[in-house]
């Protein structure tokens, strides 16, 4: 591991200082999310903390010594050295079958992080925010809203989060109404679920004045999913009046899996 | 069947860029040669599939360390590209449309071992993979082998491109394993 | 095959990469485009990876604001595409 220059508590809102170096990370325990995704919970010995937002990068060596090496926002709010990463199954993916299906407890995988200093959100914040995912692109912004919990900030918080289908969501039952400050919206985009008002189909400006934060209010806005759909929602906020430099982005292009 | 050093055989055909693919209209696409003394001899899109062609099978191998076994192809020899060439250059640099470029010894695109590429796998060459056309010189790393070929000029110089310029070897046999400049 | 129109991400990509050779992060830098003058976060830059290496675009004109390599004994950065960049530090109090 690299020798560290400063390093400084993440706890206080300071994004760590050092050269990062790979981390053996082991599999304690995994969690199903839906058929397609499941959470890694992972215990990183020397890990330095994190802030929500930020991604890990993952690197795996096979037999032969092929390195495979994805990226991975991290799903959990800050917790010494345990790291959770929620990954999704893509389709002819490389890396994502193993680590969905095979990767199994007590098995190791590199991390390298936290990187990323530009997407995140601090617990010392106060203003209001918007959190705008597109599939997986709820990760990071789950990552917010734990660390808010775990750290009983009062901002207010509003999700829309833009998933295909029912069986597609993420963190489902943590993203039940709670009455704590933080409100959720989930918008179907292809099959909504029953009882649901608002028919199925993509995420519009219209859905973003009714569920998100007018922009008056001067909210931060953190957007994330793929990069057509993250360009999409970024150009409707701004058109709807939110400052182009209070959103911030992070567009998961096609990563191979 | 032999896999240069450090090589993964894979069977799809992966898309690796380093911007977005140029769109050029057939009306507007021009190939030219631009040799040492200023000559420019270019081709439109029709007097370019009018030349004679070649169906060469060829392996390909990316210096991120993929390859790919046994990839057909159509296109013009660089030998026909060149016929009415005079040149005393050595030297070869590629413009693709984006921007793109590579370097090589002219040597190395002649006698056979090269081709302008326009139809993969018996259709046309798809935008992603380089179309309407590319380069494609099998013997070096896939990153020779330029998509959206525009402009290959002749020099006494070697001037480094876009990859040769930023830690890559300036050659690039696979089979010797040149990745990196210092190889 | 994937729309490459969008067969980009973003500067948060670079994060990882450029730790090894910088003691900060530099994807808060703010970055002024030599192409076309426009500013903002290396983080808004258009990245391309699918690459044997990156390519940071920007935004507004898709010129190349950055390049990196990672060569097994080496990291090539290019940053010819960049008039100049602002990385914000710890403030100093002396």
């Amino acid at each position: 591991m690299s020798s560290a220059t400063t390093v400084t508590e993440s706890g206080a809102g300071e994004v760590p200082r050092r050269r990062l170096g790979w981390h053996v990370a082991t599999l304690v325990e995994a969690r199903r999310e839906n058929a397609t995704a499941r959470t890694l919970v992972l215990d990183v010995p020397g890990w330095p903390g994190h802030l929500a937002g930020q991604h890990a990068d993952v690197r795996l060596t096979a037999e032969d010594g092929y390195h495979a090496q994805r990226s991975y926002s991290i799903a959990s709010a800050p917790d010494r050295e345990r790291v959770e990463l929620t990954v999704q199954m893509v389709d002819d993916g490389e890396v994502s079958p193993y680590l969905v299906d095979d990767f199994a407890p007590g098995a190791a995988i590199e991390l390298r992080g936290p990187v990323g200093g530009w997407f995140v959100w601090r617990a010392t914040s106060t203003e209001p925010v918007l959190l705008v995912g597109g599939g997986s692109g709820v990760v990071p912004l789950m990552a917010m809203i734990r660390t808010r919990r775990a750290s009983g900030n009062r901002a207010p918080f509003r999700l829309l989060y833009s998933v295909r289908s029912p069986e597609d969501v993420l963190y489902a039952q943590e993203l039940r109404p709670a009455h704590d400050g933080v409100d959720v919206t989930i918008a179907y985009t292809r099959r909504a679920a029953e009882g649901v008002s608002r028919p199925a189909g993509r995420l519009t400006a219209a859905d973003l004045s009714s569920w998100g934060w007018p922009a008056d209010f001067a909210p931060q806005v953190f957007v994330c999913g793929p990069t057509g759909f993250v360009e999409a929602m970024a150009d409707a906020l701004v058109a709807l009046g939110h400052d182009a430099q209070r959103i911030k982005t992070e567009r998961f292009g096609p990563t191979g899996g | 069947m032999e896999l240069p050093p450090g090589q993964y055989l894979t069977r799809d055909f992966p898309v690796l860029s380093a911007g977005p693919t140029p769109r050029i209209p057939l009306d507007r696409w021009e190939l030219s040669v631009t040799t040492e003394t200023g000559t420019v001899h270019r081709w439109s899109w029709p007097q370019f599939t009018a030349l004679p062609t070649e169906s060469p099978t060829v392996d390909l191998h990316c210096v991120t360390k993929w390859s790919k076994l046994g990839t057909s192809w159509e296109g013009v020899s660089l030998d026909v590209l060149f016929e009415n060439v005079e040149t005393a250059a050595d030297y070869a640099l590629i413009t693709s449309y984006g921007g793109y470029t590579t370097n090589l010894p002219l040597e190395d695109l002649l006698d056979g071992q090269a081709w302008i590429a326009h139809r993969y796998e018996g259709d046309e060459l798809d935008p992603e993979h380089g179309g309407p056309a590319r380069l494609l010189v099998p013997h070096l790393y896939l990153w020779k082998s330029a998509k959206w070929v525009r402009d290959i000029r002749l020099s006494f110089e070697d001037e480094r491109g876009f990859w040769e310029s930023l830690g890559y070897h300036n050659y690039g046999d696979p089979w010797r394993e040149q990745r990196y400049d210092g190889d | 095959m994937s729309d490459t129109t969008t067969a980009y991400e973003d500067g948060n990509a670079l994060a990882g990469p450029l730790s090894e050779i910088f003691a900060i992060d530099v994807t808060t830098a703010d970055a002024q485009c030599a192409g076309c003058g426009s500013s903002g976060a290396l983080a808004r830059l258009q990245v391309f990876s699918h690459a044997p290496g990156f390519v940071a675009r920007c935004p507004e004109c898709a010129s190349v604001v950055l390049r990196f390599v990672r060569a097994p004994d080496a990291g090539w950065l290019d940053v010819r595409g960049a008039v100049r960049l602002r990385i914000p530090l710890p403030t100093t109090t002396s």
